[in-house]
């Protein structure tokens, strides 16, 4: 790196301290003391609010968080591989239209995507109304698991398909031919060839879903109507509600921790060192 | 590069646009208010805004315990805040609340004298009185057969999936206490346990856990029954004439809402020429008109229209208010509190 490229990086390094460094320190800092840490002189550690957190209660609340986005993550794997796949095999004429189409609704507030949702799963919701219209009961599909992770797969598909797809067309296409000429089928190709090489797509596609779906409150909210609690539910009602930032604070970083461990879990997998965010879109 | 230039350019002349609004505003007395949403009629800001040359920087919060936290992070020094009595009570335990001067507030004589001393201000010295309501029941005739009268509706199983819940902790584990008989500000251990376990057994019932929802959900008919406010029964009840809203037999809470100011305002004389604004006769009477709670104004109250004064969420009847019980400041209770409904939430 020469100086010029040196002097470009300094607001970001400002920036990433001021906005991601210095809240991380203090949400650390919050979660490791009693009450206020504004005043330094009346400052007390302690682990109490880590200790709550091995509570049964909290524990549940956790694991059920985490089955929730694995579910999620699944889904939008199984669905968005295909339609990453399918993307980057159309001709480079319309991709960019399709690709555009495939982005459109997120130009809109996730909020309102997730209203849109309720209105179409509700008691007197579209679904409903056709089916009363057809002569057959209403049946329940909103505030249920299935409704939370409908909105999930819906408002994060896109961070799977996006990854999977750079990775796909970037893919060196001698490859394949190469595969095809030595005598591969179609099927050995694509799982000795492409998968393979789609892998740190795949990686980022996983990260990137279960990163949000693991800590997202507005969907379990609107979608699940706080039925169950989540930890990010819980999070938000402990800053929110309850006023007990510390242990909200404890709450938040043992979720980035979770976070962290699967990422270096996953990370493993990624045998180029390529994924991981480094070079997404 | 040449693209990002212009971006920068256009960024910084929308900046400077903005600076060049407030700077003309910089004379202006800037009231920072604190207040529920859909709670006041917008048009009645706008007017005191012009009347009194001062701009008002409004904000909302859903629930008490949302406000608190607010006031208490001290992100904004609000100079008037709108709130429920418990909460206000805790404020002022806290010695977070500003006495007022009633000479500047000469509407102040309006107000009803049984609104005026009440338990979270027994010495009049903080607060005016804003609205008032119940806790009740909103369900749908259509939905309900006869005339319910217990809270027992919230527990019947013929409602699986069509019941709605709030996610205030308060109203619900209100609900749950007043139904087994005990008081809705408890901090005896067992009569919680007694209303978490009412409450757990009730979740498979449960539509949702929901506050601002109820109204538009129970209007369109995607609920039978209800935990509801009694000036968000009214409107919903405006709106569909299925509804209908009573306060169940065993009990009810019955709140108060008031105006104070906290110690940290800068602009005191300002907020107290705007309370003094909102307990304005015709003010009074516009805001009814949005918001449909019950009015603490004496002289408001005999110009509202009959429907209304008809209507037991609006006008409910002596005997029913001597049933209802007032929220009171829990302490360090609350935590009990706290971790109850995050158990029942959890379950």
């Amino acid at each position: 790196m020469n100086k010029k490229q040196k002097f470009f990086a300094y607001p970001y390094v400002i920036w990433m301290f001021i906005f991601i460094v210095l809240p991380i320190v203090l949400v650390f800092l919050y979660s490791i003391t009693t009450k206020e840490v504004n005043n330094i002189k009346t400052i007390n550690f302690t682990l109490n609010n880590y200790k709550l957190f091995f509570d049964p209660l909290y524990i549940g609340v956790t694991i059920r968080s985490i089955n929730l986005a694995l579910v999620s993550t699944i889904l939008c794997l199984v669905l968005g591989y295909p339609i990453a796949y399918i993307i980057s095999k159309i001709h480079s004429k319309h991709r960019n239209t399709v690709l555009l189409l495939f982005i459109l609704p997120m130009w809109m507030n996730m909020l309102l995507r997730t209203y849109a949702w309720m209105t179409i799963l509700g008691n007197n919701g579209i679904i409903n109304n056709f089916l009363n219209m057809l002569g057959l009961p209403s049946i329940r599909l909103l505030y249920n698991n299935s409704s939370i992770i409908i909105g999930m797969v819906y408002n994060f598909l896109p961070f799977m398909v996006l990854p999977i797809y750079t990775a796909l067309s970037k893919m060196d296409q001698h490859l394949v031919e190469a595969s095809h000429d030595l005598g591969a089928d179609n099927r050995t190709t694509f799982l000795k060839v492409i998968l393979p090489l789609s892998l740190p797509g795949v990686i980022s596609g996983i990260i990137m879903v279960f990163m949000p779906a693991v800590s997202s409150f507005v969907i379990p909210r609107l979608l699940g109507g706080n039925r169950s609690l989540y930890i990010g539910t819980l999070i938000e009602n402990l800053f929110l509600v309850t006023g007990d930032w510390n242990f909200g604070s404890a709450v938040a970083i043992m979720m980035m921790l979770i976070i962290l461990v699967s990422m270096s879990i996953l990370n493993r997998f990624d045998v180029d060192k390529e994924g991981s965010g480094s070079n997404l879109w | 590069m040449k693209k990002s230039i212009i971006a920068a350019v256009i960024a910084l002349s929308l900046s400077l646009s903005f600076v060049g609004c407030s700077s003309s505003n910089k004379d202006k007395v800037v009231l920072n208010v604190l207040n529920y949403g859909e709670y006041i009629d917008m048009g009645l800001l706008d007017e005191f805004e012009k009347t009194h040359d001062v701009k008002i920087n409004y904000e909302i919060y859903p629930t008490p315990e949302d406000m608190y936290t607010k006031v208490k992070s001290g992100a904004t020094n609000f100079d008037l805040i709108i709130s429920s009595d418990y909460m206000i009570e805790r404020l002022i335990n806290e010695g977070w609340v500003q006495e007022l001067n009633y000479e500047n507030i000469p509407n102040y004589q309006y107000i009803d004298e049984d609104f005026r001393k009440t338990a979270y201000d027994p010495d009049g010295k903080y607060t005016v009185p804003y609205f008032w309501g119940t806790l009740g029941i909103l369900y749908d005739t259509t939905k309900v057969e006869g005339t319910p009268t217990s809270w027992d509706l919230l527990w019947d199983k013929e409602y699986s999936g069509q019941i709605l819940m709030m996610d205030s902790q308060r109203d619900s584990l209100g609900a749950a206490l007043k139904k087994l008989g005990y008081s809705l500000n408890t901090t005896n251990e067992f009569e919680l346990e007694e209303a978490k376990q009412l409450l757990i057994q009730q979740k498979p019932l449960v539509l949702a856990y929901v506050v601002d929802e109820v109204r538009d959900m129970m209007i369109g008919g995607e609920a039978a029954v209800a935990l509801l406010w009694s000036g968000e029964a009214v409107a919903a009840m405006g709106e569909n004439e299925n509804l209908a809203y009573y306060v169940p037999e065993e009990g009810s809470n019955v709140w108060v809402d008031a105006i104070f100011i906290p110690k940290t305002a800068t602009h005191k004389k300002e907020a107290e020429m705007f309370i003094n604004f909102l307990t304005d006769k015709d003010n009074t009477l516009r805001n009814i008109d949005y918001v449909w709670y019950s009015t603490v104004h004496k002289e408001a109250i005999k110009e509202v229209e009959e429907f209304l004064f008809d209507n037991p969420g609006f006008n409910p009847s002596d005997d029913i208010l001597e049933r209802t019980e007032m929220f009171r400041d829990l302490g360090d209770s609350l935590q009990l509190y706290y971790r109850i409904w995050t158990e029942i939430l959890a379950n």
